[in-house]
This record gives structure tokens, C-alpha cells and sequence, in this order.
């Protein structure tokens, strides 16, 4: 946190535009996520950026939830798998016994609807419970929405789900296709972080934080540490929603494996090894995963191993991020920088006392 | 039980009322109108025993978990794969000696040791630290799943009890009624009935343990202040070793329990871990009776679930979990 509100405080001084306000960095990784059409490849665009942008932003309703909420939730990858389902029931798919078929304008609003309907009720579940409590429960409601859309035949159709779900042909656009899909995901994942990021500075995201460092003088100071906590489920179901949406219609297809323990566990990985102080972290988070996930396999088989060893690599790679360094890459960067403004004579930060 | 019945006397009401009927269940001749009702008796007495034998195995995974969180809170989210590796080093030990019951000591030595190992390298690098902790643990799982799949394979191995245990043993519960008026028994396997005997000789161990002899003092005294506990001298850090150690051991002769009734293979540490999860929460955390009670719950709700409502079988366990979140957020013999 102390590094947003550093950043916030030292632009406040000097009086500027919104426009000059903004830094550099965003100015040169907007402009290169921008152009990245030009040069970048279809599978580059579809496959590798596409998914990048859509676990980033599930990743990032748990960041939200763990970084400004406190709160660890298994479960955002099961609010997503059922919003994912209810597009796929509302909307049409291959599975035309179930689909309704209605229009997209009201398949997706219902969709979203329906999920932040779900996330507010495992958040008021969960709400119940504190820190590690949080985590075993929310990863047994996963569980038992994997279980349950495994089973039930009549709504999720069971075991297979639902194939064929492919997003609405808006404006002539092919919204399936590399280029098009691509701009798609990034403006959902560029409005996703910035309203995180907004929301993190308004009065209700400040009160989360109050929430999360100590709940009882902020119930001393009259807010409902409640209400605070399961509206921030609310609306961390809202992220985990649109993701869900759009990686149904990545991969044109949503089963009970799609939200089932392990992408939990992934999501939770995500989170960790981006980090969870920022929601960037969420973005570098997805985007190591998908690299390793994409490439391991030829990596490992160039070393000489069986490509299957896959999943030994992600633990791996996950143990040794949260061992050594908790807050995931962004804490090792902040890290690096602290040894760097470090006077080597006192062996000590130079603004410390 | 005096005290119970004074604080919540309908409740207790209740609780004889069904605890009557289920007796009368399980010893009358069933009248045709039950029968009719939901089924033949010895299918209802056949999901009874197994749901118990079932909890007796899920006692048997989840008191180790609740154990090692009650005194070090320490959610050991790497408890599924401690269980799944005692199955595999039990049918490996099986396999080789041939000796079924050396399976168990075995498995109790490796995984504890194993145990001792993830004590002192990891939890105590971190104590207090409850996310990292679980976070860790996770990773753990992960990447002890994929190095058990490298090594065993993606196979189902069953652990073969001995002959002297395999087979059904006749039972004194009456399943119906021949025309010839002759008395129809009920058969069950053998090996199911030992191993529940075993789980309840384990758990009256543990009680025993825990509250009769000095170093169960010393874990209760733990569990209920750590800091002033060390801070008498005890050395606290040693019996958290030792804790940790009998939970893991536990874990891995569930896993041969579990291997021998069920099946060892990748998926099932997962299982385990949410079925131990799910009993801890339901029960109560770190309490050994909740542990208990939320087994037995848990494995009755699976296997009568899979018997009547055969397609919601799962949801029914995790709807338990909501119910008992809901109205009682700290188990059911949990201190709040």
C-alpha cells in the first residue's frame, strides 16, 4: 500500500492535468499493448495475450479480495466457471436442449447478474470467518460447485457442459478472431484494473483497507465491517463474472473442469506470484503462468525431461516464490529497490532514522 | 450429557426421538410399508455400516489435521498428500514383504518422519504466519501430487488384505423375514468391521493420550495458551515435532486403511484433504470429539446420499457444511 500512496502524495505537490498525471510507464505499456497486433503473431495474440488478459483479470477479483479485503478466497474461479455456465444456458451453445438462445444484450447482463448473486452468497458464507478458515471454505464451496455441475444433468449437463459457446457477432466483427479477441480482452482487462485501482482509492476501498488492518476500531468508527466485506465479494464477483464470460468464449466451451480445484488452486497461484499488493501483480501473475504453461513442455523436453513434468515446475516455481519472498515478484522488485537506496556504511535504508 | 440435556432440553428431546427411531430401524423386522417407503432394509443397513466404517476412515485422516491445527494453527493444506503417499508406501511394503499389517507401521514411520521433516524445515521457518503457511503448504501438495504421479503412475493400486480378514462375517442384524419364517442375517465384509474397531481403538488411544498423560497435558496446555506454556519451561518446540509427526503418521495409515478399503490413486489426496476439511469444519477445529462427530456425519451423509439421492451424493456433504456455518460458525464442538 505504502507504495501507492507514496506515488498518490508525491504527484499531489505539484498541481498538473489528468493527462500529465499519468506515468510514463503506462504511456509506454499502453502504447506497446496497443500496437502489439502489428507485429505479434495470431497465436501470440489468441492464445498467449488473450488468456494473459483473462486470468489476470479472475486473478485480480482475488487479489482484490486478498490485498485491499484481507481476504483469501478459493472461490473466484467457481464464480467465474458460473458465470461462464450462465452464458452458456442463456446464450446459445451446441447444447441447443438447454441454451435459450435469448440475445446477447440480455444473456450477459443475466449472466453477471446471476454470478454476482453467487459470489455475494459464499462472500456472506465466508464473511464468517477469518484469514486461513476463509481459504478452507471457500475451497470446499469450489469443490462443491465442481461436484454439483459434474452431476447435475438437467441445468449444467453433467460431465461434458457445454460446447460451441462463441460470442455474439457485434458490428460484423468475428469477436472470436485473434486480432478482435485480443482488443477485446484487453479492454475488459485494462477497465477491470482501473476500476480496481480506483475503487482502492475511494472512500469504500479505503474502509476495505481499514477493514482488512483492524476491524475493530473500524467498527469503533461506526462502518459495518460486514457489510464492507461481502459488498467487496459483490464486487470482486463482478471481475471474477466478466472473466469468466470471456474465457468461455476463448476456449468456446465450459465443463465442471473448467472450475474445478486444480484452475482454483491456479488462480490462487496466479495471485501469489504476481503478487498481492498491486493489482498489476494479478497481470505478471497470469502472464509467467501462461508463458510457463505454453512453453514448459518444449522447455522441459529440450532439457532432456518428460514434458509432463509440468505441474512439478509450477509447484516448484510457486514454493520457492512464496518461501522466499511473499508478495510474489512485485515484492522482490520492491525489494531490490530498498537494497538499492541502502547506504552500504550504515546498512540502512537512507530516509530511516 | 447432564449438563446438555439441562441447557437445551428439546434438543435433547430431539436428539433421543431420532436416536430411538434409528434403533428401532436397525433392529426391527421392517413392517411392508417402510419397505415401500425407501427400500429393502438391507440396502438402508448396508449404507449404515459402510457410512460409519466410512467415518471411522475419515476420523482416522481428519484427527491428525485437527490435532496438528488445534496446537500449532497451522492449516496443513498437504495433509490429502501425506494420506495419498501412506497409501502408496503401504502397498509398496504389502507388495514386497507380503505382510499386510507391517503395512501400517511402515507407513507410520515414513510419512511421520516426513512430518518431522516439514516441521522443523518449513512451519517453523513461519510460525504465526497463517497465509504463508498455507500458501506453502499448497505448494507442497502440488508438488508432492506430480512427483507421486511420476513415480506410481497414473494406476489404481489396491493394497489385498489377508485371507484371514477377506470375506463377509455373518452379523446379529436381522435384514427380513423368509416365508418359512427363518431369520435372514446380515453379511458384511470382515476387513471393514477390523478397521472401524481399529479407528475407535486409535481414537480411545488418542483420548487416552490426550488426557491422561503428561505429554497430553502438555499439548492441552498448548493448544490452549502456547506462550505461557513455553514460557514455563516447557520445551514446546519438541512437542510440536512430536505432534506433528503422530498427525502425519496418522494420515499415512489412513492412507493404507484407505487403500485397503478403497483404492490409492492420483486425485484421491484431494479427496481426502476436502473430506478432512470438510469433517474439521463441520466438527470443529481442533477438537478430537468434533473430529469424531463430524466423521461419522460426513461418511453417513456420503454413503446415504449415494443410495438415495444418488445424483446429489457430494452436494449433500457440503450442504451439512453450510448448514453448520451458517448457524454455528465455529463447528458444531468447537469453542467459539
Amino acid at each position: 500500500m505504502a507504495v501507492i500512496e507514496d506515488k498518490i502524495g508525491a504527484v499531489a505537490i505539484e498541481p498538473k492535468t489528468w493527462f500529465e498525471r499519468i506515468p510514463a510507464a503506462y504511456w509506454l505499456v499502453g502504447f506497446v499493448l496497443l500496437v502489439m497486433p502489428t507485429f505479434a503473431s495470431n497465436f501470440v495474440l489468441f492464445q498467449i495475450f488473450g488468456w494473459t488478459f483473462i486470468l489476470g483479470i479472475i486473478a485480480l477479483s482475488l487479489m482484490f479480495l486478498g490485498g485491499y479485503g484481507g481476504m483469501v478466497s478459493m472461490a473466484q474461479m467457481t464464480i467465474a466457471g458460473c458465470a461462464g455456465y450462465m452464458i452458456a444456458i442463456f446464450g446459445s451453445s451446441a447444447i441447443t436442449g438447454i441454451s435459450m438462445g435469448w440475445p446477447w444484450f440480455v444473456a450477459i447482463p443475466f449472466a453477471l447478474i446471476i454470478a454476482v448473486l453467487l459470489g455475494t452468497l459464499i462472500g456472506w458464507l465466508a464473511v464468517r470467518t477469518e484469514g486461513i478458515y476463509t481459504i478452507m471454505i471457500t475451497l470446499a464451496i469450489a469443490a462443491a460447485f465442481f461436484y454439483f455441475t459434474r452431476q447435475n444433468y438437467v441445468i449444467f449437463n453433467g460431465f461434458s457442459g457445454f460446447n460451441g459457446v462463441l460470442p455474439p457477432q457485434l458490428f460484423g466483427v468475428d469477436w472470436r478472431g485473434p486480432i478482435a479477441f485480443y482488443y477485446l480482452t484487453l479492454f475488459w482487462a485494462a477497465l477491470c484494473y482501473f476500476a480496481v485501482l480506483y475503487i482502492s482509492r475511494a472512500p469504500f476501498g479505503l474502509a476495505l483497507q481499514g477493514v482488512r488492518d483492524n476491524q475493530r476500531r473500524m467498527s469503533a468508527l461506526g462502518y459495518n465491517a460486514t457489510a464492507h466485506r461481502v459488498a467487496a465479494y459483490a464486487f470482486a464477483a463482478l471481475l471474477a463474472g466478466i472473466g469468466g464470460i470471456l474465457l468461455t468464449w476463448q476456449s468456446a466451451q465450459i465443463s465442471p473442469g473448467t472450475a474445478g480445484i486444480g484452475p482454483a488452486i491456479d488462480i490462487l497461484v496466479v495471485a501469489v506470484i504476481g503478487g498481492m499488493r498491486h493489482p498489476i501483480g494479478a497481470f505478471i501473475g497470469a502472464f509467467i503462468y501462461v508463458i510457463l504453461k505454453t512453453f514448459a513442455l518444449d522447455a522441459l523436453v529440450a532439457l532432456g525431461l518428460s514434458g509432463e513434468r509440468f505441474q512439478l515446475l509450477i509447484g516448484l516455481g510457486f514454493l520457492v516464490i512464496v518461501f522466499w519472498s511473499p508478495d510474489g515478484i512485485l515484492g522482490l522488485w520492491e525489494k531490490w529497490k530498498e537494497s538499492r537506496n541502502k547506504d552500504p556504511l550504515v546498512d540502512r535504508g537512507g530516509d530511516a532514522p | 450429557m447432564r449438563q446438555f440435556v439441562d441447557r437445551h432440553p428439546i434438543w435433547s428431546i430431539v436428539l433421543f426421538v431420532v436416536a430411538a427411531i434409528l434403533l428401532w430401524m436397525i433392529f426391527a423386522v421392517w413392517p411392508d410399508w417402510l419397505k415401500d417407503l425407501i427400500g429393502r432394509k438391507k440396502v438402508f443397513l448396508n449404507a449404515l455400516f459402510n457410512g460409519i466404517t466410512l467415518g471411522g476412515l475419515y476420523f482416522l485422516v481428519a484427527s491428525g489435521f485437527t490435532l496438528i491445527f488445534g496446537l500449532m494453527r497451522n492449516v496443513n493444506l498437504a495433509h490429502g498428500s501425506l494420506y495419498l503417499l501412506g497409501g502408496y508406501i503401504g502397498f509398496m511394503t504389502a507388495e514386497i514383504t507380503g505382510f499386510w499389517l507391517l503395512a501400517f507401521p511402515v507407513a507410520f514411520i515414513v510419512v511421520g518422519a516426513l512430518g518431522v521433516l516439514l516441521q522443523i524445515f518449513v512451519f517453523r521457518r513461519m510460525e504465526g504466519q497463517d497465509l504463508r503457511q498455507t500458501l506453502v503448504t499448497i505448494g507442497i501438495s502440488i508438488v508432492m501430487a506430480d512427483l507421486m504421479l511420476w513415480a506410481w503412475g497414473g494406476d489404481f493400486y489396491n493394497i489385498t488384505p489377508p485371507d484371514w480378514l477377506s470375506g463377509p462375517m455373518s452379523t446379529f442384524f436381522v435384514t427380513s423375514v423368509k416365508r418359512s419364517g427363518e431369520l435372514v442375517y446380515l453379511k458384511y465384509p470382515f476387513v471393514r468391521i477390523v478397521i472401524f474397531a481399529a479407528s475407535i481403538v486409535v481414537g480411545v488411544g488418542m483420548w487416552l493420550l490426550l488426557n491422561r498423560t503428561r505429554i497430553g497435558m502438555l499439548i492441552r496446555a498448548g493448544v490452549d495458551d502456547r506462550d505461557m506454556l513455553s514460557a514455563t519451561g516447557a520445551r514446546i518446540q519438541l512437542v510440536f515435532v512430536a505432534v506433528f509427526a503422530f498427525g502425519a503418521g496418522l494420515a499415512g495409515v489412513a492412507g493404507v486403511v484407505g487403500g485397503t478399503f478403497q483404492s490409492v490413486a492420483p486425485g484421491e489426496d484431494v479427496r481426502f484433504l476436502l473430506a478432512s476439511l470438510v469433517v474439521v469444519i463441520v466438527g470443529g477445529m481442533g477438537s478430537i470429539s468434533g473430529a469424531a462427530i463430524g466423521a461419522l456425519l460426513i461418511g453417513l451423509a456420503e454413503q446415504f446420499g449415494s443410495v438415495y439421492f444418488p445424483t446429489y451424493a457430494v452436494v449433500l456433504t457440503f450442504l451439512i457444511m453450510v448448514v453448520v456455518l451458517a448457524f454455528r460458525p465455529q463447528g458444531l464442538m468447537g469453542r467459539s
